[in-house]
């Protein structure tokens, strides 16, 4: 479970650009729950996932992952909770190493990386695997560099590579806006599936309102560093996608 | 013929910082140019323990502590200051002249009647073919050790900080330690180079280090303009290929001394070579397209 508490965070502070990015937001998110966050540019999305990836410290308030404080934790010790999958494709992979040392560091995420070779044959066969699932014909290019597959592959490599360690908690800022549509659907799909399968709890942040509508298990909209509104299961399953788009009037 | 061969043996002495430039500026995509200072710094401490008689092999392990402590000073004044790169190489540089200069007590340590690495072993009987079986198995261990790092876990998590920050601190790893880890290994090499070459030249020199640092981005260029024709990923090839540079470097030197060039234009002409080198891809590829 991840409990947030009264987080506040405020950049350039007493400058003439401060921008208070989130106000004092308070938030239970429940094993297993798919959250969706919408809200307009500037509303503090981001800077809340951030807060609990770690990438930003708060001001005020805490964080607790699984009974863990990890307010003042840095982003690289969360590593052993959480997974991240970030709206720039190049962001989430290395592209100048193979698509197999990608995914030998994902697979060491929680552990520390050692003087061995762990890239073995029995590696390279599961990886192999692991990325057949995926459909793209991917699985005999694992030698070739990350740079040189599009963004949608990446995507959709970078989610898989988020679950080759132990994950509880999965971290989804747009991971589709820079994507095509089709590329989009894929990489959507393949997030809800490995979410459902690894019982994982994740956080979706999207500007696209039909997967707004299409993922999760619960919605909240933010405004000015503030939630504005929260639709619990139930709630959101008998939102109308008009509603929805209501929101934004 | 001896005049190339020289020029051979001083190209091995020089992989070991090549090695150490790919590291810092291709891997860990930072301009270190401690080098000058740490290249040095191997020199001066190997220079003065072999007039005070000290064995070659004790002097070695000291040499590499004494870089890597010099490059992790580096590491952690741009990582834990948040000072520029370029910047906290230029201060400990500069700052290991002082060290340098009390090391060695004054400026010049010839080395006349000292022993070195190459007089330690006798492998063939003329004293040059002798230094280069020396330094080839020397430089084979180094690059079989740098080429294991980069193939385990511990070397992909390196290679992926200087490639995507974001994403290796995700994947739980700490990229200032790795920065600094990876300078101070960059700068062990680069002292290693510093021992090597005080031994082979028979004497330490406080400006020793003076623009080295070219030398090493140069072999590092040379090796980087053919890893990209052939678009190569094989870590032990591209080892091998920065090799390749560092011995081309000195031997395109030894050729612009031959044809007659005046020595007092050969920083001139390094710039201008190691210039060309950059260029010349891009220029041929302005053609093509």
């Amino acid at each position: 479970m991840i409990a947030i508490n009264d987080i506040h965070k405020v950049f350039n502070k007493g400058k003439a650009n401060q921008v208070n990015a989130v106000n004092g937001i308070t938030l239970q998110i429940k094993n297993e729950e798919f959250l969706v966050i919408v809200g307009s540019n500037g509303s503090g999305k981001t800077t809340l996932l951030n807060l609990v990836a770690g990438s930003v410290l708060p001001d005020k308030g805490s964080i607790i992952i699984d009974d863990n404080d990890v307010t003042k934790l840095a982003d690289y010790k969360r590593g052993q909770w959480i997974a991240r999958v970030f709206q720039n494709p190049m962001s989430g992979t290395a592209s100048d190493l193979s698509i197999l040392d990608n995914f030998r560091l994902a697979a060491i995420r929680t552990s520390p990386k050692g003087l061995s070779i762990g890239i073995n044959d029995k590696f390279k066969r599961e990886v192999k695997d692991k990325i057949a699932t995926l459909g793209m014909g991917l699985e005999n290019k694992t030698e070739q560099s990350m740079g040189t597959l599009s963004g949608g592959q990446r995507q959709a490599l970078t989610l898989l590579m988020s679950v080759m360690d132990s994950c509880k908690v999965l971290l989804l800022d747009e991971p589709t806006a820079a994507l095509d549509p089709r590329s989009a659907d894929i990489v959507m799909r393949t997030a809800d599936k490995l979410i459902s399968d690894f019982k994982l709890t994740a956080i979706l942040i999207t500007h696209n309102l039909k997967d707004a509508y299409n993922y999760g298990t619960r919605i909240i909209q933010m405004a000015e560093g503030l939630v504005i509104n929260d639709l619990g299961h139930d709630q959101k399953a008998a939102l109308k996608q008009n509603d929805l788009f209501d929101w934004f009037a | 013929m001896d005049f190339y061969l020289t020029a051979l043996l001083q190209g091995l002495c020089f992989s070991a910082m090549a090695l150490g430039i790919y590291i810092s500026m291709k891997i860990f995509n930072i301009p270190d140019i401690t080098t000058n200072g740490s290249y040095t710094l191997g020199g001066a401490i190997t220079g003065i323990m072999l007039t005070q008689h000290q064995s070659t092999y004790v002097i070695l392990p000291i040499v590499v502590f004494a870089g890597a402590v010099a490059g992790a000073l580096t590491g952690i004044i741009t990582t834990k200051l948040r000072v520029n790169a370029l910047l906290a190489g230029i201060l400990v540089m500069t700052a290991l002249h002082s060290v340098n200069l009390i090391i060695m007590g004054r400026s010049n340590l010839p080395l006349i009647s000292t022993s070195s690495l190459f007089a330690m072993l006798h492998i063939a009987t003329d004293s040059n073919h002798n230094t280069f079986w020396i330094l080839s198995v020397f430089v084979i261990i180094i690059t079989g050790m740098i080429g294991y790092l980069l193939k385990t876990d511990f070397g992909i998590a390196m290679r992926a900080t200087g490639n995507s920050e974001s994403m290796i601190r995700a994947l739980g790893v700490d990229t200032d330690r790795m920065k600094i880890i990876g300078l101070a290994l960059a700068n062990a090499l680069t002292a290693l180079s510093g021992y090597l070459i005080v031994q082979f030249q028979a004497f330490a020199d406080i400006n020793m280090g003076e623009a080295i640092v070219i030398i090493g981005l140069g072999s590092v260029i040379i090796a980087e303009s053919f890893i990209n024709w052939f678009s190569i990923t094989n870590v032990w090839i591209i080892l091998i290929l920065v090799l390749i540079g560092a011995i081309l470097f000195q031997l395109v030197l030894a050729v612009t001394l031959a044809v007659g060039v005046d020595p007092n234009l050969l920083s001139l002409a390094t710039s201008a070579f190691v210039l060309l080198i950059v260029t010349l891809p891009r220029l041929s590829f302005n053609k093509a397209s």
